[in-house]
Formats: structure tokens, sequence, C-alpha cells
């Protein structure tokens, strides 16, 4: 079964948008966006490295992601203005990794491919990085969900509950990490957030409860990754674009209908 | 022993001195008010109370397996967020809905355990916050000016509601305060703090004490019930609104 290029395409898309919209769900309630967009481009940087040392483009994305996210925890921690320097980080890792990728010679590259994803090429591998990255991911989340709900809402209603804030924006930023390493393949560098945050934005309305918003997120998410790969054969489009085209559309959908009091929820 | 004992105990904020060498305790049962103006440390007290400010220096202890119910001075819930009263409530250890309509009952807003924290208005807000610190059997209450935000009447009805509370579960209370009317009506004892420990002791020796008179002026012993304490004072400051608060007691 999986020796057909769509059905591993969409196990790859499904696998990412079920582990990237809960946790676009704290992106979202946390004021996160350009926190997970600054990981998400520091992540070409580690790819063009990655290509450079030859080791899987996975794990040097990964290793760059955490490191960018670490070094923007800190210093944003420090009273510099975090939006101003989150977006420093996140264009500038993006432009280096761009001008480091042209350095390396024997490549003869498509960086299209990191860019906007290319996930009618993933293979077997990828899969099992994909999926299980993304369990892991789902996991975490799961085992730390009330303690990351309740640092969410304030650092001192967590200590006095004897949950450590900077722990759970650790698990956070580490999942982050994960969630941007194992998109690549799937949707790219540029379009990863639009896999975490579409979906839990377009949840929102319908949603009663902090669980309630993830799982519908999810479904929103496998959603638009299923839909969108098959539009993209349909019409001969770009697969990850397409995927974020399609939550995109159904945001849409959910901003009209949640403007009818008797279908909101939340 | 005490529930908390704090000794000595001195906080810097980025080099200045927030707090300095204050010393205080709180027993079971008692109900006790810190008092000072804005930037007086009051707050940074109670966040080295619950470790969220680490001491430079001095010692917090607190009783073996201390219940803390810790309610906020104000929490800003993300509009993105959905989350149900009951919801709330159980952050972080899940409440069942029996014991959820209890504490919501018991802080005085009954039956609104299934509405959206968003819909609430800010007396019904600071009620759930103080139902959310009641569930986990607190042996203390600690309360960081928790009627920020309501009118006289309502933090008057707030601060009743905390009296029986101390009744009805004999658990102790802290708290910050910068209404005076509160302190002389609900507390066993003052703490008057301005970085340091001012005065201490039952509201009437506070109230007269030189240093209070000095921090809050001299003739409001009467017209607290009246007077809201919003500026900030030094101890030399001789205070301008003296002549318009008569004693009446």
């Amino acid at each position: 079964m999986l020796d057909d290029f769509l059905i591993r395409a969409g196990l790859a898309g499904l696998g990412t948008a079920l582990a990237a919209a809960p946790l676009g769900c704290f992106v979202v309630w946390r004021r996160m966006a350009y926190f997970g967009d600054a990981t998400a481009h520091a992540a070409i940087l580690g790819v063009a490295l990655s290509l450079a040392a030859g080791t899987p483009i996975f794990l040097g994305a990964l290793v760059m992601a955490l490191v960018m996210a670490t070094l923007v925890t800190t210093l944003s921690s420090r009273n510099v203005a975090a939006d101003t320097l989150l977006g420093v980080i996140a264009h500038s890792s993006l432009a280096f990794g761009l001008v480091a990728v042209s350095f390396l010679p024997a490549v003869r590259i498509d960086i299209v491919a990191y860019l906007f994803g290319d996930i009618l090429a993933v293979g077997r591998m990828d899969l099992a990085v994909i999926w299980g990255g993304g369990g892991l991911v789902v996991a975490l989340l799961c085992w730390r969900w009330s303690a990351l709900l309740t640092a969410t809402l304030g650092g001192d209603l967590a200590m006095a509950s004897g949950i450590n804030p900077r722990h759970e924006r650790m698990v956070l930023t580490f999942s982050l990490a994960v969630v941007v390493a194992v998109a690549i393949k799937v949707v790219g560098v540029l379009l990863i957030a639009s896999l975490l945050i579409i979906p839990a934005a377009a949840a929102r309305p319908f949603a009663r409860t902090p669980e309630g918003m993830a799982v519908l997120a999810s479904g929103l998410g496998a959603i638009s990754a299923l839909l969108g790969l098959r539009l993209a054969l349909v019409f001969d489009t770009p697969a990850g674009p397409s995927i974020a085209c399609t939550a995109a559309i159904l945001f849409a959908i959910s901003t009209i209908l949640s403007q009818f009091p008797g279908l909101r929820r939340g | 022993m005490s529930l908390i004992d704090v000794r000595g105990l001195t906080v810097k904020h980025g080099g200045q001195l927030a707090l300095a060498h204050v010393d205080m305790t709180i027993d079971r049962g008692e109900i006790v008010t810190i008092v000072g103006p804005n930037g007086s440390g009051k707050s940074t007290l109670l966040r080295a109370i619950i470790g969220a400010v680490t001491p430079d220096s001095g010692k917090i202890t607190t009783a073996p397996g201390l219940r803390i119910g810790y309610v906020p001075q104000k929490l800003s819930i993300d509009p993105a967020l959905p989350l149900t009263v009951r919801r709330f409530l159980g952050l972080p250890a899940r409440v069942s809905r029996k014991v959820a309509d209890q504490v919501l009952a018991e802080a005085g807003v009954p039956g609104i355990a299934e509405q959206q924290m968003s819909s609430l208005s800010g007396g019904q807000f600071q009620r759930v916050l103080l139902a959310r610190a009641l569930h986990v059997r607190p042996d203390i209450l600690l309360l960081d000016e928790a009627t920020q935000g309501l009118d006289q009447p309502g933090s008057a009805a707030f601060y009743r509601q905390i009296e029986e509370l101390r009744v009805a579960r004999g658990c102790a209370v802290l708290m910050v305060s910068h209404e005076l009317h509160v302190v002389m009506s609900a507390s066993d004892r003052v703490i008057c703090l301005n970085g340091h420990v001012c005065c201490e002791g039952k509201p009437a020796h506070v109230a007269s004490a030189p240093e209070y008179r000095a921090l809050f002026g001299t003739g409001t012993g009467g017209a607290l019930a009246l007077y809201r304490h919003e500026h900030d004072h030094n101890h030399d400051h001789t205070h301008t609104h003296e002549a318009a608060c008569s004693t009446t007691s």
C-alpha cells in the first residue's frame, strides 16, 4: 500500500496536520505566531548545514529550529522588544539559509522544495520520521496538557499550583521545533505556520473548551491536508501551497458561519 | 507552627530593592492584610510566597503539605482561548461537576459553571477566581488586590464573602490591599509595608501607629470607609487630605 506515492503523500500530510493543529492552538492562545515563523525560517539554515555536512535534513532542521527557539526565548525574557527581535531573527536566518545553500558546490538542489514542501516525493523513511515526530509531539502535549493550559493562563497562577511556567514553555519550544522539522517535507518552511495557525483559528468559534478546539482544529487540519492534496492533483497545482489554501478557505467558511449566532458555540 | 514564616526576606528587581529584611508570619485561621502604597512591594511579597519570585536573601518556610489557594491580582484570558467556568476551575487539577457547583455557590456565583469565562462581569470573574482557589481545599487563601476593578459596594461585598469563608472553612487569609476600609473591618492583623515592614499589629493599633500615619495620613481614622487611598507617599510627606478627613471615632 505504501508503494503508492499518493498514499504516502496523504499519510505525510495527515501526520503533519494532526500534530501541528493542537500545537497551533497553543501558538494562537499564547500569541506565538511570530515565534513559530522565526523557528520555521531558521530551519532553512539547518537544511543548508545538513546538505553541507551530509546529515539527514530532518536532523539539521530540528537542531537549528531548537537553537533558534531557545535563543529567542532567552533573549525575549531579557526585555528586548520581542516582536522586533523575532522579526530580525526570522528573516535574517531565512536569508542566511538561502545564501548558505547557494554556496554548496555540488548541490543542484531545488531549494523551492524546502521552501514550499515536496509532499509527492515523500518516501517510507520520511513517513516514519513524520509519524514518529508527530506522535511524539501529540504524546507530549497530552501528557503536559493541564500544566500547559494553566501556564498559558498566567505564570503566577501556574507557580501557585506548583507548575513551573518556564518548563512548560520549553515543552512548547521543543514541540514547535519538532513540528517544523517534520513539516518541511510536507509544506516547506514558509508555509508551516499555515498548518499551525489556520486550523486553530478556524476551529475557535465552534469550540467551548480548549480540548474541543484542539480536536476540531485537528479535524480541520486533516481535511485541509487531504483535500488540498486532492485539489493539487486535479488542478495540477503545487501541493504544499494547495494545502495551505484549503486551510485558508476553511477558515473563511468558518468565519462566515460564525456570524450566525445559532451556529457559534464559544 | 505557623502556616507561613518569612524571615529576613530581601528581593531586588533589576538592582532596585523591592523588599528589605521583611519578617512576617501567619497562623492557622488568621486574616492578615498587607497595606502599603503602590510600589511598596506588596505583590512581590505574595509572589515570593508562591515561589514566583526568588529571594535575594532570607527564607520562606511553609508548613509541610500546605495547600495554598491563590487569587491573582488580575488575569487576562486571551479571547482565542475558549474556556468554560467549569473547565477553568479544573486547571490544573480536574474538578467534578458537583465540586464545581459547590465552590461556585460558596464564592457567591452559583449556576454559572457552563458559561464562557469571557462572558463574565468583573465581579463574577473575581468570584470565579476565588472559587478556583477554594476547590483545592486551601489551608490559606492568598489574595492579591482581588477587588481591583470592582466598585466600592462590590469590593465590600467581596470581602464580606472572604470573612464568611474564613468562618465556614477555617482557612487563613493573607491579602494585599490598598483599600483601607477593608483593613479595618476584616482583618485580625495588619502589616503596613513600604519596602520594609513599617509597623504591624491589630488594625486599631496600626491605624494609630506614627509610621502608618506618616504613610496614610493622620486624620483618616474615622473616614476610612469612604476614603480610597490611591497615591504614593513618602514617610516625610505631609498628607494633603488631612484637613478634609475629620476623626469621628
